[in-house]
């Protein structure tokens, strides 16, 4: 029996202690007629034959190369990451409701929250949510909670932003009745612009939401967004790629008085793509609003003897104390990917963040470079970028892509699935992990499909 | 046995009430209500300038293992908070009655403290007594 | 110590840098005013040194994979090592979220097998994988029975009901849904009280909460009058998943008679709980709901006799509650369950209720046999089961929680203490179907020593824990004197 450990003595000794005859006696208080009847499901199968499937199964996915970005990118994860990470003592331990036999995963979780604060320059930190997107859901939620000031259930938020993001906050909030209002962006630009702002002027909003760098890969005026928003009586939530944090001034230090919550997605810092998931959401916000931040906090405190020590705290913001005056209904943290995230940021360290960064840009700089030499192919704004970059094609971004993959390359996402007005425009980002070899395939491929 | 002062008035729900000669009133919770709760880490006041409904949520005390509402005991503006909670929750614990008082409210219509159900220290005591059996 | 205060400035783990491209472009084209001008505060050390104290941390750990842990609600079993191999195979770990179907078959394929057997397990119609906890399955689900009403119209519905005994997510959940929530007794023998139950619903009821067995380790017997006195007013019955270790192929969440359900994989599906997360919550739906199921869902189709996979989105199910992810959810989460169930199989399944149930009630009758009290006495344990040491407070002066600081000292996790909420000074303590009698009794035995301490010397056992790396924790100054992050100044 798979991972059961009780021999045929065993339970029968353990039925006499119990004083019953056999293990189905047990459930006599169910009702006969509800008992379940037979599976149809496949038999069990051996570890040997259950791991030959799914290294078939992984390979059948595997031998391309990857451009797609879009929230999700592919970094160099060194290799001392996920060795640490899966020790059994990180991978197999519970909440750390139990302070005195979770010091470890508590003083990680401290470290954590240092990290994303400075990264971000905010003041505090969460122990982080399940990703980006409903990240920002928590976000949009706890700027109306925080924002005393307006009484508004409305928050901006500009097109620039992840589609993926807007959709799934929107799915998260709008039973609250609150409601996320787009804001259009300057079409050579490819950014959000104080003129496209114009319009809400003076109308109430609990928030403006701005990411950067933005979908597109486009860097935002930050600066003169962020104090636009707080001129309006609006709280900011800043939305950014920690990876880029160490080229571009964070969110704490936007404009006059900086974003007042910043999240993000965290998997750039060491965490695979892996289909989309387990990653983690950060959100950090001002030291004057940690009372409305979603999620579980550690902080630092001492024992009975004066040692310095760890433990959950502000709980009784959460749904186990407070139930239907919680914050947000969420339990947990994404623990063990945030450990990883940990130890990635201290194998990397600031300088080592601003290298990986500085690579990412320069590749995608110049993989644009070449993929714009073929005739046709043009960016399609006019911005500085991160590491992203939109192509407006000759032709249908979408028969490209399928004709790219043919030749294992995943050349990016066809933009005009989600936004109908970028027709033939494609997003592409070429992080660290691409040598110049890996770029010039790619121009070559291209070529040869526009060809075609 | 936590000590209930005999001057003032009580809600079921553990707040105390001190109505000055001018109309104003002062509320707090009670020396049972702090030690049930153990040591606060954080009491949250309503704003002054806002107005507050008798019996509704009008702030939260909380300690490391709980949260509790604070109702309001009259109805009226908020005309002053003890700004002083927020550094130092654990007045409330050391001297409910006294440096733990919480807000003051301008009764709206004194005329309502006649109809509300407010408590009399005798009153409170059976209730206290009533929920330690 | 913290990792900053090992570092030092100018030290890194060089051969962590990565190499780059030959044209040096850099970053002249991004305008000065985006650009960070001080560095972020983080620690300069060697990869050694971060090996060596990350090593040393998981070292301040209680695990599965080093301690009995029995902690009530929270399913804690042993998490397969192959399991864990097998999610972080290169090609899946590689695979971007946005990949062309063409290039995902492999891993879309165990997503499809993986819905099938959980339908098939909980007696469900449908099966969505994408939450990505508990409580984001609670969501979706309570979502979809919001959906449901406003589809026929039906916007009288405003109220969830919610036992008292409830986990403390359920009302959060049902507010984030932009419901109110009605508490409905729970009566001295853990059971939902009916009257009162019949007496609340109506016109305005959404739907009932509930967990089967309850979160008083007792299974509900008049579930089925429940259901019934629920849909005869209307409303939808939601399952929380979190007990579903105690019934996983005994009794389907389907066949109780409800209509929505989450599964807490890192509970009954053997995914670890990494200090704390990820998990994973998929949820399963009746007929009523099919059309509501949030996205992305994987289809399977069959071309040219092949079979193919491929997402299902708002093109397939107009009427769905859409994603509540960026993505799909933890798919690396959804491997691990879909390794376990394959493994168990079939002739598996039904075994994780039986060993589990059979686990708990050993050790409550010998809890029982040792004189402790049990909360519920008379009825048989599920999966877990309550003890209250209620007589010990008032008694020996030792409560709950400091019972649970000194079994530390013994090598054993403490079990959940303090809830459910109405039962005083209580444990809920779930041994899981993955542990020998032999590490069962050796947790009782622990316990009895722990009462005679209690007797001889209830001083020293309110003191505990004595043997970890720390003392109990001042949780006061904690919250009264935030100290969230470390900072460069407040060390110098």
């Amino acid at each position: 029996m798979p991972y059961i450990p009780h021999t045929d003595e065993d339970v029968k000794a353990m039925l006499d202690t119990i004083g019953v005859n056999s293990i189905d006696d047990l459930f006599d208080e169910i009702p006969k007629d509800i008992l379940a009847k037979n599976f149809d499901i496949p038999e069990g199968i051996s570890e040997m034959e259950m791991m030959r499937l799914m290294s078939e199964r992984a390979a059948a996915d595997s031998n391309v190369s990857c451009f797609i970005g879009a929230g999700a990118y592919e970094h160099h994860i060194p290799a001392a990451v996920w060795d640490v990470v899966s020790r059994g003592e990180f991978l197999t331990a519970y909440t750390p409701y139990q302070a005195e036999a979770s010091q470890g995963t508590l003083q990680v979780i401290y470290e954590y929250q240092t990290n994303m604060a400075n990264l971000t320059a905010m003041d505090v930190s969460n122990a982080s949510l399940y990703d980006g997107g409903s990240g920002m859901a928590e976000a949009a939620l706890m700027a109306i909670r925080a924002n005393k000031k307006s009484k508004s259930r409305k928050v901006l938020v500009p097109r620039t932003i992840s589609p993926l993001y807007r959709d799934t906050a929107h799915n998260i909030v709008t039973n609250q009745n609150i409601e996320l209002v787009d804001v259009n962006f300057d079409s050579e630009g490819g950014n959000t612009t104080l003129e496209n702002l114009k319009q809400y002027e003076g109308e109430d909003f609990a928030a403006l939401i701005i990411a950067q760098p933005n979908f597109f890969g486009v860097l935002e005026d930050v600066n003169e967004l962020t104090d636009w928003a707080h001129a309006n009586g609006m709280l900011v939530i800043a939305v950014v790629n920690p990876i880029s944090l160490a080229l571009l001034t964070p969110p704490g230090e936007w404009g006059e008085s900086g974003a007042d919550i910043a999240i993000g997605e965290g998997q750039p810092l060491g965490v695979p793509l892996s289909s989309g998931g387990p990653y983690f959401g950060f959100i950090c916000c001002k030291q004057k609003i940690v009372r409305q931040m979603p999620g579980r906090i550690i902080g630092r405190t001492v024992d009975m003897e004066g040692k310095e020590g760890f433990t959950l705290t502000l709980q009784a913001r959460e749904q186990h104390i407070r139930r239907s005056k919680a914050t947000s209904n969420i339990c947990t943290n994404q623990g063990l990917v945030m450990t990883a995230s940990t130890i990635y940021v201290a194998l990397l360290g600031a300088d080592g963040l601003s290298l990986v960064a500085e690579a990412c840009h320069e590749n995608t700089n110049q993989l644009s470079v070449l993929l714009t030499s073929l005739e046709g192919v043009e960016t399609a704004f006019n911005r500085p970028v991160f590491h992203e970059q939109v192509l407006r094609l000759p032709v249908s971004s979408e028969s490209v892509l399928e004709k790219l993959a043919e030749a294992r390359i995943q050349g990016g996402i066809d933009l005009s699935t989600y936004y109908p007005e970028l027709e033939n425009c494609v997003l592409f980002c070429a992080t660290e992990t691409k040598t110049n070899d890996d770029l010039v395939a790619y121009q070559q491929a291209l070529a040869s499909v526009l060809a075609s | 046995m936590s000590e209930i002062r005999p001057e003032l008035k009580y809600l079921v729900s553990h707040e105390w009430l001190r109505v000055e000669s001018d109309g104003t009133a002062f509320v707090g919770i009670s020396d049972h209500a702090q030690e049930a709760m153990g040591d606060l880490v954080f009491v949250e006041t309503p704003e002054v300038g806002s107005t507050v409904t008798a019996g509704e949520e009008a702030g939260v005390v909380e300690s490391v293992k709980a949260a509790s509402d604070i109702y309001a005991p009259v109805s009226g503006e908020v005309v002053a908070i003890n700004e002083e909670l927020e550094e130092t929750p654990e007045a409330v614990n050391n001297d409910p009655y006294g440096d733990g008082w919480m807000f003051q409210i301008k009764l709206s219509d004194p005329a309502e403290l006649e109809s509300l159900e407010l408590l009399s220290a005798e009153d409170y005591v059976a209730k206290v007594e009533e929920e330690d059996q | 110590m913290l990792i900053y205060e090992k570092s030092q400035a100018g030290r890194r783990s060089i051969s962590q840098a990565p190499i780059t491209s030959t044209t040096n472009t850099k970053v002249s084209d991004i305008p000065e005013g985006l650009l960070r001008k001080k560095k972020a505060a983080l620690a300069e050390v060697s990869e050694m040194q971060v090996v060596r104290h990350y090593t040393n941390l998981s070292r301040r750990n209680f695990s599965i994979d080093t301690q009995f842990y029995p902690l009530g609600s929270c399913t804690m079993k042993y998490n397969p090592r192959g399991a864990h191999k097998s999610a972080m195979l290169p090609g899946f770990l590689g695979r971007h979220p946005l990949a062309p179907e063409s290039q995902s078959q492999g891993f879309l394929a165990c997503m499809y097998d993986l819905q099938e057997i959980l339908k098939e397990v909980t007696g469900m119609k449908g099966v969505s994988l994408t939450p990505m906890a508990g409580a984001q399955g609670e969501f979706a689900g309570v979502a979809m029975i919001r959906a449901y009403h406003d589809a026929r119209e039906d916007f009288e519905r405003t109220e969830i009901l919610i036992p008292s005994a409830a986990h403390g997510t359920n009302p959060a959940t049902a507010v984030m849904c932009g419901y109110k929530v009605r508490e409905i007794p729970v009566d001295k023998n853990g059971d939902v009280d009916l009257a009162a139950l019949k007496e609340a619903v109506g016109p305005e009821t959404a739907g009932l909460m509930m967990t089967n067995p309850s979160t008083c380790g007792v299974f509900e017997r008049s579930i089925k009058e429940i259901a019934s006195t629920v849909h005869e007013a209307g409303g939808l019955l939601y399952y929380d998943g979190a007990n579903l270790n105690a019934i996983l192929g005994k009794v389907c969440p389907g066949d109780m008679g409800f209509d929505v359900m989450h599964m807490n994989l890192h509970k009954t599906f053997a995914t670890p709980h990494g200090g704390g997360g990820p998990g994973a919550g998929p949820v399963g739906v009746g007929e009523r709901l099919l059309p509501y199921m949030p996205t992305p869902i994987v289809g399977k189709e069959s071309v040219d006799g092949k079979d193919v996979y491929r997402w299902l989105d708002e093109k397939d199910i107009p009427q769905t509650i859409g994603r509540l992810s960026t993505y799909m959810g933890n798919a690396g989460v959804l491997l691990r369950a879909y390794y376990y169930a394959r493994l168990l199989g079939r002739e598996g399944m039904h075994r994780v209720a039986e060993y589990s149930t059979l686990n708990a009630n050993y050790m409550m009758k010998r809890c029982e046999n040792a004189g402790f009290e049990l909360a519920y006495p008379g009825r048989r344990a599920t999966h877990e089961f309550i003890i209250t040491l209620s007589s010990q407070a008032k008694n020996l002066g030792v409560n709950a929680m400091d019972f649970a600081k000194r079994l530390l000292d013994y090598g054993y996790h403490a079990p959940t203490t303090y809830f459910p909420l109405l039962v005083p000074e209580c444990w809920l303590i779930e041994p899981t179907e993955t542990e020998s009698p032999d590490e069962l009794d050796g947790f009782v035995e622990a316990m009895i020593q722990i009462q005679k301490e209690s007797e001889e010397n209830a001083e020293m056992v309110k003191g505990a824990p004595y043997n970890q790396t720390v003392r109990r924790l001042d949780d006061v100054k904690a919250a009264r004197e935030l100290d969230l992050k470390w900072s460069p100044a407040q060390e110098s």
